[in-house]
């Protein structure tokens, strides 16, 4: 009986201290490393596999596998790339530009569409396979309908890269949507959260990892697009990174071929990594669904 | 504030229920309801006939085994679900249900969740700040407003779930076995807390657990259910003077008592 009597008076305070106490003893999280430490450990693999990668295609030239005009090396492709500096970064700048406009009209696009079949049945039905063969078809093979349409000219591309990317962001969002916890739908009902307000203060917000892998697939899908279609079509006094490829090649010039690849390659990595990796990672974190044992 | 789910084939004349003589003045009433689930050939019938009252501000416990629909009925008064047959009227003000799992939302922190509930309740911005404030102290919870739902243990969560749910500014707290997954310590310290808040707030409680010692120490009245469908069997009034302990021998002896029971009706499952 000691231990009742001992709560008895100040129980309310004793209740607080064990509260305190409790959460103390579970809230010791390990610490993280710092900022520095953590740029270092994801730039070094990187900058190794860089040096590698160029140690290789030197040792392949110097083999003499195939003669230096065609298959010059790191050096030559560095002098052509600034030899044609200016032209490869007005190239590289509408291209960029032509990959943000399509996205951005895709991201539109897919968004409601995802939204519209994850949520109705009926159409869900109707057309959400027909999404998925959408994604899967490549999409070069939009092209000739696509040229038939819009004529050799901006719109051609626009429609290809907008149909690149748009299912798969649709398909991210509709995944997202599916694989949402039913205790968080629940609980936002049991919240008042209803159609429009639930969509957008649960649903949308519960979909967001699934919706941020499904931009990133989406950008990688209108990149290549913008790619395919600048080869394909080309329009007269515009310099573009398919439109300089092509040239290149025309002039038998392979160093200033690969110095154009070597560019999209770049801008490809540094928005797939810079942007939409650091956001998945970021809502990852944000979600607790990283492990942090590891 | 009146929801009444009626169902057209057993409406019955609206017949005080025998088990308590308020009738009317109950916060939560059930009055033979009936839960099947599926069609014809395979429906499973989830609640059989279960007439129940709660009276405003009275902390009630239900207890059963598994499949005694436990869930189904807390769904049921919340408003989430409708009965096959009979009736469910809440008349005790606004119900709220708080789960026994992560019902937080991962993407928005402490202050973030309990905020939303105020949000969806449309108040003010300025409002809102200080009242979340006084919610997160109720619950004890002050300096842990920025942290993520996956950095907390999983009895503060319950407790964020718990201020959550007071910021509906709910009248009636239905509890679906909000302790379960704790550990007995923790538990035990939110027994305290609970039954703190419930003297301080005046609401109705209706808890379910499968936890025998739990629903004594708690409870106003443990009812327990049936399993497979889920009926009525007993009603226990707890008479034993608050603040209880969960070790302290009266709530042993009466929970001992229960078990018996319960085990019994287990039993009638049994193969042999």
């Amino acid at each position: 009986m000691a231990l009742f009597e001992s709560r008895g008076g100040s129980s309310a305070q004793l209740l607080d201290a064990e509260l305190s106490g409790l959460d103390q003893l579970e809230m010791a999280l390990p610490p993280r490393p710092s900022r520095l430490a953590r740029v270092w450990a994801a730039t070094w693999p990187k900058l190794t596999a860089v040096a590698l990668a160029l140690i290789i295609w030197q040792l392949v030239v110097w083999s003499g596998w195939k003669p230096e005009y065609a298959l010059p090396g790191p050096r030559k492709v560095w002098d052509a790339f600034f030899e044609n500096f200016d032209n490869n970064m007005s190239a590289a700048g509408t291209t960029l530009w032509r990959g943000v406009r399509g996205f951005l009209f895709a991201l539109v696009i897919g968004t409601t569409i995802g939204a519209l079949v994850a949520r109705v049945r009926v159409l869900r039905a109707a057309f959400g396979s027909m999404i998925t063969g959408l994604q899967t078809m490549p999409s070069v093979a939009w092209f000739p309908l696509a040229i038939l349409l819009f004529r050799l000219d901006e719109g051609a591309i626009f429609f290809v890269v907008v149909l690149g990317a748009a299912p798969s962001i649709a398909n991210g969002l509709i995944s997202g949507i599916d694989h949402i916890p039913p205790i968080l739908l629940r609980s936002g009902r049991v919240l008042g959260a209803r159609g429009l307000t639930a969509f957008r203060l649960i649903i949308l917000p519960a979909a967001l990892p699934s919706f941020v892998a499904g931009l990133k697939q989406g950008w990688a899908f209108a990149w290549r697009s913008l790619l395919a279609g600048e080869l394909i079509v080309t329009i007269a006094g515009k310099y573009s990174l398919g439109q300089q490829l092509d040239a290149n090649r025309q002039l038998a010039d392979s160093a200033g071929v690969i110095a154009v690849m070597i560019v999209i390659l770049v801008i490809g990595i540094m928005i797939d990594s810079l942007l939409f990796g650091t956001a998945e990672r970021t809502i990852r974190r944000r979600y607790g669904l990283v492990d942090t044992a590891t | 504030m009146t929801r009444a789910s009626t169902a057209a084939r057993r409406e019955e004349p609206a017949t005080e229920s025998p088990r308590s003589g308020a009738g009317s003045l109950a916060a939560i009433s059930l009055d033979a309801v009936t839960k099947v689930y599926g069609h014809a050939g395979n429906a499973v019938p989830a609640l059989d006939r279960v007439s129940l009252e709660v009276e405003p501000g009275e902390f009630v416990c239900l207890l059963g085994a598994s499949g005694c629909g436990k869930s189904t009925l807390l769904n049921l008064v919340a408003g989430l679900d409708r009965p096959t047959t009979g009736t469910v009227e809440v008349r005790g003000g606004r119900p709220t249900l708080m789960f026994q799992e992560a019902a937080l939302f991962p993407w928005l922190t402490v202050r973030g969740n309990v905020d939303l509930a105020l949000k969806l309740r449309k108040i003010s911005r300025p409002h809102r700040r200080e009242t979340v404030q006084a919610l997160l102290e109720m619950v004890h919870l002050t300096g842990f407003e920025k942290k993520m739902p996956h950095e907390l243990s999983g009895g503060m969560r319950q407790r964020v779930q718990l201020a959550r749910a007071l910021g509906q500014q709910a009248e009636i707290l239905l509890m679906d076995e909000p302790f379960g997954s704790l550990d007995a310590m923790t538990r035990d310290v939110l027994h305290d807390e609970l039954e703190r808040l419930w003297r301080e707030t005046g609401l109705t409680v209706l808890f379910v657990t499968h936890n025998v010692r739990e629903a004594v120490r708690l409870g106003d009245r443990v009812v327990l259910l049936s399993s497979r469908p889920g009926r009525v069997v007993a009603e226990f009034p707890v008479e034993i003077d608050r603040p209880r302990r969960i070790e302290s021998h009266s709530v042993a002896d009466l929970a001992a008592q229960i078990t018996g029971r319960l085990r019994d009706e287990v039993r009638r499952h049994g193969a042999v």
